[in-house]
């Protein structure tokens, strides 16, 4: 039984995603628990397998069908698609829990739909990760971006519009992908990553497997959002639906970048990227230009989600950068950062929910007085925040710390400069926002007339999923080093 | 030159159609121009996979003769060299379903856009938005 877990974290929820619109069209309440239950079980083999993985330190092979693999489909999991595993079916399950009241006030009406839709992209997700096939991954990749277009396109006014630059702009992501499988399929008749990995390094002279290079990281960038590429991103996440940007903006572009260093350093030799191809000091000066240009433009927005979008794409910044970097030090750096951006906006993405559940708005105006409303919401936002700037105890200290160490090491100060620019950049976004959460404005001039504000917490089923993804930031901060002896260091590729 | 433009035309055809959709994406207003010049882009990659499954020779389809149950003609060695090769095929299959999925998901939200809009002009949705 738990040989076939592999293949259950995919199927678990493709299958539950079929039954989900036969069972709303019976009875509409029943999606909710069913989602549960689905991302409940997906997570409860994704944790197995990660202890598998932990416990026996090999690299699980799963054949789909019994099929030998250079013909059929694998599955490969090893430590570092385990981690994104268990990162995805958490995440998942979290924004599923967080949903209920959600989806009730901004998509009443297709309910069902949203939750079929959801539950089809956690399984592309899941399948990017978990597949050991080039074509595959493309297939995965295409059904989380369809399924991601339709629950953008649900958002409120003017999401159409964004989701349907998305769809242009991912599209051409997504085949210039599958122009590089092509290309690299002319060259060895193979599909599979591993078979790929065994046949490439004899053909490195070769101009098509350069091509092909080129084809995967521009597609691959497009699909992450990397600075000159990241028009999309902003729209159609600030306007999407509250559960689904908590779904799609942690999980999309950490999903990329997942996919560019399985390409990068599993199917080519980390040697192409860095000495054959200049391709490490371009993503360096990519990662710097992100980074900044990021940062800037998030203190430019005067909305909320808008501007925590631009957030992303400076976080893209750091890890394109320190894959560029491509050092020991600064993989670790990037692969705790995949873990810990991904619990950070989620946070920021709930809260985000709740604040335009609570005041039907997500402008930065929006905030006031919030602090007193809602204590616990804010809390959790606070230590979201504080991750985000990188203040020791959170998460986002330690990614950080090894980012900058890396680049010390490769003595790349440009970066260093910008990791620690955007870091101050962050404090001045984020205590803007407290101080419009406090209030201190209206009270200033006129002490003695302040008005009680009751307090008004959001539901519980949109608090407590909140102050677990704070608690979660906390406790991978101070459990960083466990996580890293025993998973991302066997994670790192060898350089 | 002459030579290696025609004897590849295939690809070079694969090429200009790939031009042909990319253009169109980026420089037409009309969301519908659009979603054909993302069509024709997604097109030219099928054309593109099939090129590579031919085989110049009088290569043919990947069907066996003489197969199973005729009697001594069963042993014969198939040769790869006289057949094209399938998986390509295979694999646009795929690519094809993917297509028509997302040319779906496009052509819903542009249905959505016109009902709001009353235009599928991009400068004068552009112009509502602001």
């Amino acid at each position: 039984m738990t040989d076939q877990f592999p293949v259950l974290i995919i199927i678990i929820p493709l299958l539950f995603a079929v039954i989900t619109p036969l069972l709303g069209w019976w009875r509409e309440n029943l999606c909710y628990p069913w989602v549960i239950l689905s991302l409940t079980l997906c997570m409860l083999c994704s944790i197995f397998v990660l202890g598998r993985v932990i416990d026996t330190g090999v690299v699980i092979h799963y054949y789909l069908g019994s099929w030998a693999p250079p013909w059929g489909i694998e599955l490969v999991i090893d430590h570092l698609n385990a981690l994104m595993l268990v990162i995805i079916s958490t995440t998942g399950l979290i924004v599923a829990i967080y949903s209920k009241n959600n989806v009730k006030q901004e998509i009443d009406g297709s309910i069902v739909y949203f939750y079929t839709l959801f539950l089809l992209q956690v399984t592309g997700f899941l399948g990017i990760v978990i597949t050991g096939d080039m074509f595959n991954l493309y297939v995965f990749l295409e059904i989380t971006s369809l399924a991601g277009y339709a629950l953008i396109a649900a958002g409120e006014d003017g999401a159409p519009f964004a989701s349907f630059r998305y769809i242009i702009m991912g599209t051409v992501g997504a085949c210039f992908y599958l122009l590089g499988v092509g290309y690299l399929y002319i060259v060895t008749g193979s599909l599979n990553i591993a078979d790929l990995a065994r046949l490439l390094p004899d053909l490195y002279g070769s101009k098509v497997i350069l091509v092909a290079f080129a084809f995967f990281f521009v597609g691959i960038a497009i699909k992450m959002a990397l600075f000159p590429l990241h028009a999309w991103l902003p729209d159609a996440y600030t306007k999407a639906p509250s559960a689904a940007s908590a779904l799609i903006a942690p999980l999309m572009t950490k999903v990329a970048v997942y996919v560019m260093l399985r390409i990068m350093f599993t199917v080519f030799k980390p040697s192409l990227s860095i000495d054959i191809l200049p391709v490490t000091d371009i993503m360096i000066w990519l990662g710097i230009a992100a980074i900044v240009a990021g940062a800037v433009m998030a203190l430019a927005q005067t909305d909320f989600k808008r501007m925590c979008c631009y957030i992303v794409v400076a976080e893209i910044g750091y890890m394109v950068g320190g894959t560029g970097i491509a050092n020991s030090v600064a993989i670790k750096g990037v692969i705790l950062h995949i873990l810990n951006d991904a619990i950070m906006t989620l946070g920021m993405f709930v809260v985000a929910g709740i604040v335009y559940y609570q005041t039907k708005g997500h402008n930065l105006t929006d905030f006031r007085n919030l602090f007193k409303k809602m204590p616990y919401t804010m809390a959790a936002f606070v230590v979201t925040a504080l991750s985000i700037i990188g203040v020791p105890p959170t998460c986002g200290f330690f990614s950080k710390w090894y980012l900058i160490q890396g680049a010390i090491i490769a003595h790349c100060w440009a970066f260093v400069a910008a990791l620690l620019l955007s870091s101050l950049i962050n404090i001045i976004l984020f205590f803007r926002i407290f101080e419009i959460g406090y209030g201190f404005h209206e009270t200033h001039g006129h002490g003695h007339g302040h008005e009680t504000v009751l307090i008004s917490e959001a539901p519980m089923s949109m608090l407590i999923p909140t102050i677990i993804t704070a608690i979660g930031i906390m406790l991978i901060g101070i459990y960083n080093q466990p996580i890293l002896n025993n998973i991302i260091q066997f994670a790192v590729p060898k350089l | 030159m002459l030579d290696f433009i025609i004897g590849k035309y295939n690809y070079w055809i694969y090429i200009v159609l790939m031009m042909i959709g990319f253009y169109a994406m980026i420089g037409k207003k009309n969301l519908v121009k659009k979603i054909i010049g993302m069509n024709i882009f997604q097109t030219s990659i099928i054309l593109f996979y099939v090129s590579t499954a031919y085989k110049k020779g009088g290569a043919t389809l990947p069907i066996i003769e003489h197969a199973h149950g005729h009697g001594e003609h069963a042993s014969h060695a198939i040769e790869a060299s006289s057949y094209i090769n399938p998986l390509p095929h295979v694999l646009m299959l795929t690519a094809i379903v993917v297509m028509v999925a997302t040319l779906g998901v496009a052509l819903a939200i542009v249905l959505k856009i016109y009902r709001r809009y009353n235009t599928l002009e991009e400068d004068e949705i552009l112009k509502a938005i602001k």
